[in-house]
Formats: structure tokens, sequence, C-alpha cells
């Protein structure tokens, strides 16, 4: 085999299982591999990682990217999150909903080593609300009852003006030594609860962060990987290894956005409905210029609101594995154990996959059941389900191209209402690990700007540069970066124009020249 | 009289219920519920009470929030505002408080007088000022049955008070929204203070167990929507899809357009929501569907629960209901202050219900 440089490993650990793939440099796959996913989610990274230096050299990979659900399943799990102090700035505002207030008690115990409102804080429009109260932090900090492992600190309106912020973060390091701090307006927008909760998290997972960049870290090397490792976070973009360790709670939900990317990248096309069918779900999203199309409202995370922004995805119980009943088709799936359990592969229990196969679809497993009515109307339910999903994902009128991915897209039948055309990818069943060793490098800010238009323009101007900034620190090559986006919503209620923007830029990562191949 | 408590339960069924009643604008109630829930775990939860039972020549201060809920979700109150209210609204008038009153039931305005009244030991009167949601402060029905709206009092977290006496309504409005701007953007006020004789027919009676009864309607009903339509008696306008949204501010006011085409048995059907705030007409081509102060509310087609306009999005599947405004909006001189009319639009007040007869 000749040598090739800069290739590519893209790791997606989904609920069931752990995809890898390697690209070349062209985005080519020259490798793929599916791992079931192990409770501990790191020895199913390592044997897919194992697997696909099977297949190419280690010295001709120079990044693996990953997408990893350690962050989630801690929070879901209240497991191995560290106990933060959390200091709000802001009072005489804020105090009628404190830090923390109605979090599920057992994440509040686990994550948190005491809180605490002071004196500061900034005004919508950059005035301060009180002056920073840096005794109170002092205070605050000396007399918790155990050295806390990590600080959250989050400013009223931090967004617009992070002084008082950073003047807690030195208090924190001037009297705690080498802790990590978290400040809120390097991790979440406008909203000061949800941006709060998101801080927290932040901080209470710096030890999983490095737990699983140390993983990583010591797999590339057993292997002798010299790649730059970059981790897929919620919006679709990575981030470096070394952003992880500074913003872990990002990585939560990274999943729906790789599959997304990842169809976009396997057909060209970058203005589609993406349907992800798997064994016991199917995910419906959309991809927009070249990006996964983004929720309105916030996500809540293992109980707790925070205002992350996941992909705009419509979810059907309905996957390769739902169990076919009289006149209905899941929502129990036999999952995992299709390959046991369906009666293609000589199984007892009746899925969709064998009433796909029945009809026809697919060519799966060791026989083809027989057509009987209660598999031929399960294939009806399951196409009127999909055609349902599909009018509910789309956003406007008019017929739309489909990219069809994921281990159970045979399911999805030629012609749905509403689609231009169906597309099914080669290499479909791993679309979202390829997503993760697509996707760009982001970063994004939001502000309010106070005032009229004209004078709203060079304040764009500076935010588009600071995004533009923060993608380039998170990994992204200064020269390639991007806007993608720029979002302006007016507030509402008030007689003086004042705007909510959010600017978001976005490039291919840094890293070595690209060498194509020989 | 069997007093209700306004415990944890029964917050959430007012947030849910408010959110109706905000025909898409006063805010979003999630914060204001956190605050609400705050207050009655330190305190205890106040009592609602009926008009009827209170003593007739004392004051019920009806009272809310004021400004950009953008900001009141970032800068959220510190929970003294009440009290602080309450001490000049008692020393200006020389009479004690005995009950606090939401002015606006629509949105996040139902939640935080309840926990300044938790705060204050203070029961919360069965009433409010609108009935829904309005944005300025004197589309109020107290405004409309002649209550003067002077001396109002208007505080911030810090504890500046500023008692203002505008020589009507409007130009109350125009002053504090001002004070309201220097003070952050937020502020918390009372204005139209009344004794509970006046009250009786200046206020919207009624209101608090309104926004309980729709709160409670949709929880465990097998069809969420007909549930909620079925307690208020409201006109389904449309079951369809936001295929069209445009946005624009001007001078405070969010304008908008939200234009949805019919699905299921309506498909073919196309309407359109005019929002300023609130929503405040539904046309579909030259017909009128329903305009202000009649309520339109948009809600998620499955689980009915409102949509607050700032959160209206393309794609969208939603139901949108009409249903009748309170009584005294229906007065000329309610069509006055809060008609299609008092809004720019060229169009005469028909009640939903003659419109749909």
């Amino acid at each position: 085999m000749p040598e090739r440089l800069g290739l590519r490993i893209g790791i997606d650990v989904g609920g069931t299982n752990t995809d890898a793939v390697a690209l070349d440099a062209t985005g080519a796959l020259l490798a793929k591999v599916k791992v079931l996913t192990t409770p501990e989610v790191t020895s199913g990274i390592t044997e897919a990682l194992a697997s696909i230096l099977q297949v190419v050299e280690s010295s001709e990979v120079t990044h693996v990217m990953l997408g990893t659900t350690h962050a989630t399943n801690a929070v879901l799990e209240r497991r191995d999150l560290r106990r933060v102090a959390v200091i709000r700035i802001g009072s005489p505002a804020t105090h009628a909903v404190k830090p923390l207030f109605g979090w599920p008690g057992d994440l509040r115990t686990a994550a948190s080593a005491g809180e605490t409102i002071v004196g500061g804080g900034f005004e919508f429009d950059g005035r301060e609300i009180a002056p920073f109260d840096a005794d109170a932090v002092r205070r605050f900090l000396g007399e918790l009852p155990e050295r806390p492992k990590g600080v959250a600190i989050i400013g009223v309106f931090s967004p617009v003006n992070a002084d008082h912020e950073s003047a807690a973060a030195d208090i924190a390091r001037e009297m705690l030594g080498d802790v990590d701090v978290s400040s809120s307006h390097e991790i979440g927008s406008i909203g000061l609860l949800e941006r709060e909760n998101a801080t927290v998290l932040n901080a209470a997972l710096h030890d999983v962060a490095r737990k699983v960049a140390g993983a990583l870290t010591a797999a590339l090397q057993e292997h002798g990987l010299k790649a730059t490792a970059l981790f897929a976070q919620n919006d679709g973009t990575l981030m470096s290894l070394g952003q992880v360790l500074h913003f872990p709670v990002l990585t939560i939900g990274s999943g729906p956005s790789n599959s997304i990317r990842g169809a976009a990248h396997l057909t060209g096309i970058d203005d589609a409905l993406v349907m992800d069918v798997g064994g016991t779900s199917t995910d419906i999203g959309a991809i927009t210029g070249g990006f996964p199309r983004e929720s309105a409202a916030g996500t809540d995370i293992g109980g707790v609101p925070t205002n992350f922004r996941m992909p705009d995805i419509v979810t059907l119980a309905l996957g390769g594995g739902s169990i076919v009943g009289d006149h209905a088709v899941g929502p129990r799936s036999v999952g995992y154990r299709l390959t046991e359990e369906a009666l293609v592969f000589g199984g007892s229990t009746p899925t969709l996959t064998d009433a796909a196969v029945a009809a026809g679809r697919a060519a799966i497993g060791t026989g083809a059941p027989d057509l009987t009515e209660t598999l031929a109307e399960a294939v009806r339910t399951a196409d009127e389900m999909f055609a349902d999903g599909i009018d509910r994902a789309k956003t406007a009128k008019g017929d739309r191209p489909l990219i069809a991915v994921g281990g159970g897209s045979v399911l999805v039948p030629d012609r749905l209402p509403g689609i231009s055309r169906i597309h099914r990818p080669e290499n479909y069943e791993v679309a979202n690990a390829i997503g993760a060793a697509v996707a760009e490098v982001g970063g994004q800010v939001e502000q309010i700007i106070h005032g009229d238009l004209d004078r709203r323009r060079p304040e764009i101007e500076r935010l588009s540069d600071e995004a533009r900034d923060r993608a380039v620190k998170a990994g992204a090559d200064p020269a390639t970066v991007k806007i993608v986006d720029i979002e302006e919503v007016p507030l509402a209620y008030l007689t003086s124009p004042a705007v909510r923007v959010r600017v978001r830029a976005a490039g291919p990562m840094a890293g070595p020249p690209r060498i194509t191949q020989r | 009289m069997r007093a209700v408590l306004l415990d944890g339960p029964v917050l959430e069924a007012i947030a849910r219920g408010a959110a109706v009643l905000g025909a898409g604008g006063g805010g979003d109630t999630g914060v204001g519920l956190l605050i609400a829930q705050q207050a009655i775990e330190e305190s205890a939860p106040p009592e609602l009470v009926a008009l009827k039972d209170l003593p007739p020549d004392d004051l019920i201060m009806p009272c809310g929030g004021m400004g950009a809920p953008t900001v009141s979700f970032e800068k959220i109150e510190n929970g003294d505002e009440g009290a602080r209210l309450r001490e000049h609204v008692e020393r200006t008038f020389g009479k004690p408080v005995v009950a606090v009153m939401a002015s606006e039931i629509g949105g996040s305005n139902a939640l935080t007088p309840i926990g300044w009244a938790a705060r204050m030991g203070l029961p919360v009167v069965d009433a409010d000022g609108m009935g829904r949601a309005f944005p300025e402060l004197h589309q109020v029905s107290m405004h409309v049955a002649g209550i003067s709206p002077s001396p109002a009092f208007l505080t911030d977290e810090r504890g500046n008070v500023v008692i203002t006496r505008a020589v009507d309504g409007p130009w109350l409005e125009r002053i504090n929204r001002q004070i309201t701007i220097e003070m952050g953007g937020t502020a918390s006020t009372a204005e139209y203070i009344l004794t509970v004789e006046q009250a009786k027919t200046a206020a919207v009676a009624g209101s608090m167990t309104l926004a309980v009864r729709i709160g409670n309607a949709t929880v465990g009903a097998p069809d969420p929507l007909e549930a909620l339509i079925g307690e208020l008696s409201a006109v389904r306008l449309v079951d369809g899809k936001i295929t069209d949204l445009e946005r624009r501010t001007t001078k405070g006011f969010a304008f908008g357009l939200a234009t949805i085409e019919g699905i299921r048995s309506d498909t073919g059907r196309t309407i359109h929501v005019e929002i300023q705030n609130e929503n405040l007409v539904a046309r579909e081509g030259d017909r009128v569907l329903a305009t202000a102060p009649d309520l339109i509310t948009i809600l998620d087609w499955e689980t009915a629960a409102a949509i607050p306009t700032e959160r209206l999005k393309y794609g969208q599947r939603v139901t949108v209901i009409a249903f009748a405004c309170a009584p005294i909006w229906r007065t000329p001189q309610g069509i006055a202050v809060a008609g299609p009319r008092a809004f720019g639009y060229d169009i005469d007040y028909v009640p939903v219900e003659d419109l749909h007869a």
C-alpha cells in the first residue's frame, strides 16, 4: 500500500454502536467499523480505533475526531462529577431565583460545594448594576466547608461585559491556586439561569474531560498515532483537545449533528432533509447551507435546563428493530439483538426489518418471511410514519431532497410525499462517524447591542471578529475561517432599540499541510 | 369559604394557563414560575381570595413587572420589590393593602405578584386587570372603569422608588416606560390602586381560577387540544403549519406577521396572524377571523401548550384558537382602549363568537 498522508479518523459513540471511519485527505472513505458501545464507553472507542488501524497506517493519520457521550452519561448518572463553588455576580438583583434552585437534589449534591450571590453584574446597556464586591467573593471562598475542585462564575449580562467575571476568576485563582475556572460568558448566551446551569455543569465535568482526553491520548499513543485529537460539539463543529478540557459541557449532544453533517458529505448536498434510521428510532433533521438546522428552544440535560442549541430533530419511535404487533409497529424494539431475534435471522420476533424484507425492499439475513397481512400493514404504517415525520421536519413549501442514512435506512421507501428525490449514499451506515471526521471548527459569540442600525453595524463587525477569533482558538485555520450565521432578535417592550445578536464562525481545522495522494 | 392555597401544583397550572391567556405576549412563564416557587418555599403559599371576602374599604394593590422579558430572564428580580411597592402605597394612601392583584394574568406577570404576596404574607385576589396580556400600562380594566392611575409606583432591585402622578393612563405609560429603561430595562410597578369595593366592578374577576382551570384542562387529557378548546369555549381558527414569519421592532414593539397554511382538514387555507407583542388580528384573505381585545393564541398542536410570539418558528405545527375577552373590553370604552383601532388596524371590532356564528 502506498503511504498516504493527511488521513482522518472519525469516531462516533452512539447509544447502541460505536462507529469509526478513516477518510483520506480528499474525504474518500478508506475503512469503516461498527462495534458495540461499552458501558464505560472508552474501551469501545479503543476497540474501534484498533480495528481501523488494521487497515490504515498510524503514521498516515493526522487527525482523530471524536463524538462521545462521556459527558452526557456523567450528568445523567451523576458519575465522576466534582463539587464546585458557584459564584453569581448580580446582587442586589437575582435573589428571587437562587443558583441551582429547582435542580434535582442528587445532581446538586454531586456538583455543588456551595453557592453565593455577590454584588456586581451589568445592565443590558453595559452600565454596572452595582460595583463588584471582591470581598464577598473572598469571604465565600474562604468559608466554604470544603476546598472546591473547581469554580463556576456567572455574572449578570456577562455576554455584554465580562469584567466582573474576570475579576472574580482572578480572586479564585489567587486563593485556590491552580483551580479550573468556568466563566459563563465563554459558555452560554443571554438567559441567566440556563447559562448558569451550563457553566456549573461545565465546571463539574472537568474530571470527566481529563479522563476522556487522557483515554484518547493514551489510545493514540498505544497505536503510535501522532495525530491531532478533536472533539465534536453540539452545534456540529469541532474543538481541540485543549478546548475540551475547558469546555467539556459543549460535547453533550454531538450525535445528531454528526449524522447530518455526514449525510451532507456523502452526497455533496448541503440543503436537504436527513433521515437517520437506527435500530430503535429515526431522527429527521435538516441541513441548511451546510449546517444542521438548530432548534429554537434550549436543551434539558439531566433535569436541568440549559441554553445549548441542539439540531432541530423530529424523532420517531421507529427503526429496524421495531417490533411488529397487530395493527402496530414499535415503539418497542429488539434493539441490538436484531441479529438474534428477527425472523430473517432465524429468531421468532417479527420486526420492521422482517416486514421490509418480506415486501422486497431489502435483502437481509438468511431468508425472506412470507408477506403476511400483518407484515404488509406494518410496512404501510411505517411509510405513513416516515411521511408524517418528514412533513413535521420540513420548514418550507415545495419538495426537498432527502438523504437516508443509518443502519436501518433500507426501510425507507423509494417515494415519499414532499420529497423530490431520495439519496441513498454508499457507507450510509457510518454517516455519523464520517460527520465527525469532516466537521469544521467553530466559534460563536452572542451579545445585546444597544442602538439603531448605524450603531449596530460596527458592533456586528466587532462580534464577527471575536467569533472568528474563537474559532481559531478552538483550532480552525485562520486563513479559511468565515462567518456562517448572523442572527438578530429585537428585544420587545423597550422603547429604545436593542437587539440580541449571535454570530457564528466556522472553518476547516488548522493542521499539517494537506498532501494529495501519490 | 374554602381557602385555595397557591401551592406548587397550582402554580404550575397557573403557569400553563397564563401562557394561554398571554395571547402570545406577556413574557415566558418559566422564570416567573421559579420566582413564585422559591418564594413559597422560603415563606408559605399565599391564599387565593375572592373580592367579596375582603373588607370593602381596604386597598388592593395591582402590580407586576414592566419592560423587556429578555432582560428579566437575565437580570432576575430581587424578590423584595413587592414589599417596597406596598410600603409606599400604604404610606401614600394612608390605608392598608389587604391583598395583591396581578395587573396582567397573561404571561409571567401572573406569577411574580404571587411570589411577592407569599413573601409579604398577603393573599392574592382572584382577579386581574386584563384577563389577558396587553403591552401598555393603561390597557387595563381599571382604566376603562375610570379609576385614576395615579399615584403610581415603580421600583427596581436597588431600592429606587419613583412615584408618578400622571394626568392620565397614556401619560403614565409614556413616563414610566422611560424610567424603566433607566432602571435597566425592567421595573416592578403598581398603579391604578383601588379599594376592594371599586375592584368588584373595575377588575376582571375570576382570572386566577380561570388560569388554574386552563392549566389543569390539558393534564392527562386524551386530546389536550379538545380539552382546552372545551374549557375556553374557543373557536378553532386553523390547524396548520407556520410557513412564513416576518419580524421587525419599531419603538419598542415587536411587530410580526405569521403565515399559517392549513393542514389535515384545513388543507388549502392560509391564515395570517398580525403580531404587536401579542397576537392581535387573525385574517383569512379579506375575512377577519378574530381581533383584539378577544384572545388569539397559537398552540402546539400536540401538547396544546401556548407558544409565545418570540418562540414562533418556521415549520411549527400549530392550532390557532380565539376566544372571548373579559366583558369590560367589549364596552365602547374598552374597545377604544384595546380594540383593533387602538393598535392601528382599520377594522371594526366584532366579537369572535359573532364572526363564527
